[in-house]
């Protein structure tokens, strides 16, 4: 048997992958490890399929310290970040969360990111492992010569996500000292203390569920993360690896950096086009570009559902009427759904065709086009 | 002695008279993931050395079972078709893909150059 490399790598690095404060932990609960964007990082601890089911029916764990955190602080923070994102964060409410994007001069992404307001002059934004370098560049570059400051904390930070219904339920039982998490709303994030270390309490998430991601010291990681899993045994929760988040994120239909978005790539054609802030705000890097829009015959983002039990996979050719419009940029079996699910750029032209296909190695699968999200849990309830 | 021999590619080879039974090892399952399809060749297929016969598809990947001698297919495991869990859960046993007679001697390694091979 032959195998093709896991498709989760969204960029290589050549030295030893960088271990997270979690090392230790993932070792001993048998996690397979793999190298992601120069971490290495759990792709499953047992059956991703499993860990899959655990958060759209009870709760998944997850470590993702390998995000970035880039902490903007300074007087001018908000008016900094409005120039350097496509978003206007000084707009924010202290403890609230904003998706955005950091855009090039042509309007190409150099990477998606989440943003929290922490103070009236400080800001986290966590940017993907394997932008962390060219995201926190272009931003200190931007900011630079305003009243802000960038500080690179990853290395220093833990990041671990709850994710799943009964999230709430296991994260109020760790012995939290904070206000009560009922209140908290989704994109909000309060700060809380466990077992005397500041933890930051965000209800965020990549994975189509209610959940929190935890941000807290990489030397406190280990006892919050045993804490979790204590806390969370009555409610069956799973840990869980990229895999798993990666077939989540899928059925959720949020893009991931390095397939669905790239450097090439502009909001509007990626179904973004509302992230920039066009109305609201003044200049910012990307924004001339970004009214201008995509070039003329530049592909769109498009769902995608086929039957059987065959994968479209990230790469594969999207043909309509047997000629190649654009190609998959994720696909996987819906755990969830149990049909093939996909997104795929493929020509305008085709965005709205009725005899695409997807080549699964030799073979044209019918795909019809669909609405993103492919799962949504309203739904399912 | 064993009666079943293995692969550079992770596939084990268990000789049952004058036909052999050939499967993944329990390595490559769990290299591959959670397997969901199971693509497997035609009864009675002709194939040659290093030809693709099957495809095994994860999650996350998509494995070849590539025949490691020329020869024929001569029975394919309909039930792992159906359930291709049984891959994971009993690769070297109920997991089993096809059964070939082949018409060349393949070049396989005994259980103790495997295990070194994947130590």
């Amino acid at each position: 048997m032959t195998a093709d490399a896991p498709s989760t790598a969204a960029g290589q690095e050549p030295a030893a992958p960088q271990r997270t404060p979690l090392h230790a932990v993932h070792e001993a609960a048998g996690a397979q490890l793999v190298d992601f964007a120069g971490w290495a990082m759990p792709v499953r601890y047992g059956s991703d399929l499993a860990e899959h089911q655990a958060v759209r029916e009870r709760a998944g764990l997850f470590d993702l310290s390998h995000m970035a955190e880039l902490r903007v602080r300074g007087a001018e923070a908000g008016a900094a970040l409005d120039r350097a994102l496509a978003g206007r964060l000084s707009a924010l409410e202290l403890g609230q969360a904003k998706y955005t994007l950091l855009l090039a001069d042509d309007g190409g992404i150099v990477d998606d990111l989440i943003v929290y307001r922490l103070g009236e002059a400080e800001y986290l934004v966590v940017a993907n492992a394997g932008n962390r370098r060219a995201a926190a560049d272009a931003i200190a570059e931007r900011i630079a010569g305003l009243d802000a400051t960038l500080v690179d904390e990853t290395d220093e930070t833990a990041l671990i996500a709850v994710q799943g219904p009964a999230a709430a339920a296991i994260v109020g039982a760790i012995g939290l000292e904070s206000e009560p998490l009922e209140g908290l709303r989704y994109y909000r994030a309060l700060e809380a203390v466990f077992e005397g270390e500041d933890v930051l309490v965000a209800r965020t998430g990549y994975t189509g569920e209610d959940g929190f991601e935890l941000y807290i010291a990489a030397h406190a990681a280990e006892d919050l993360w045993r804490a979790i899993v204590l806390a969370g045994e009555e409610h069956g929760l799973a840990l869980c690896g990229l895999a798993a988040r990666d077939t989540l994120r899928l059925e959720a239909g949020m893009p991931l950096y390095g397939h669905e978005l790239s450097l090439a790539t502009q909001p509007a054609q990626v179904g973004l086009g509302r992230v920039p802030a066009l109305r609201t705000k003044g200049d910012f890097v990307g924004r001339a570009a970004v009214e201008a829009g995509p070039a003329e015959g530049a592909p769109v983002l498009v769902a995608l559902t086929a039957e059987g039990r065959r994968a479209p996979r990230a790469g594969y050719p999207v043909l309509d009427g047997g000629r190649v419009v654009g190609e998959v940029t994720s696909g996987a079996l819906s755990p969830t759904l149990g049909r093939p699910i996909a997104m795929a750029l493929v020509e305008p032209g085709s965005a709205n065709s009725d005899s695409l296909t997807v080549d699964v190695r030799g073979t044209q699968l019918p795909a019809a086009v669909t609405q993103l999200p492919f799962y949504t849990r309203e739904a399912r309830a | 002695m064993s009666d079943t021999q293995y692969t550079q590619d992770h596939e084990w080879v268990r000789t049952e008279g004058d036909l052999h039974v050939i499967g993944i090892t329990d390595y490559a399952q769990a290299q591959l993931g959670d397997v969901v399809y199971v693509d497997l060749p035609g009864v009675g297929r002709s194939f040659a050395s290093g030809e693709s016969i099957g495809e095994i598809e994860s999650t996350k990947s998509v494995g070849e079972l590539l025949a490691p001698a020329a020869g024929e297919v001569v029975e394919v495991n309909d039930e792992v078709a159906g359930d291709p869990t049984l891959v994971n859960s009993a690769p070297e046993a109920d997991g089993w893909l096809v059964k070939v007679r082949f018409t060349e001697q393949p070049a396989l390694l005994d259980e103790a150059a495997y295990r070194e091979l994947t130590a």
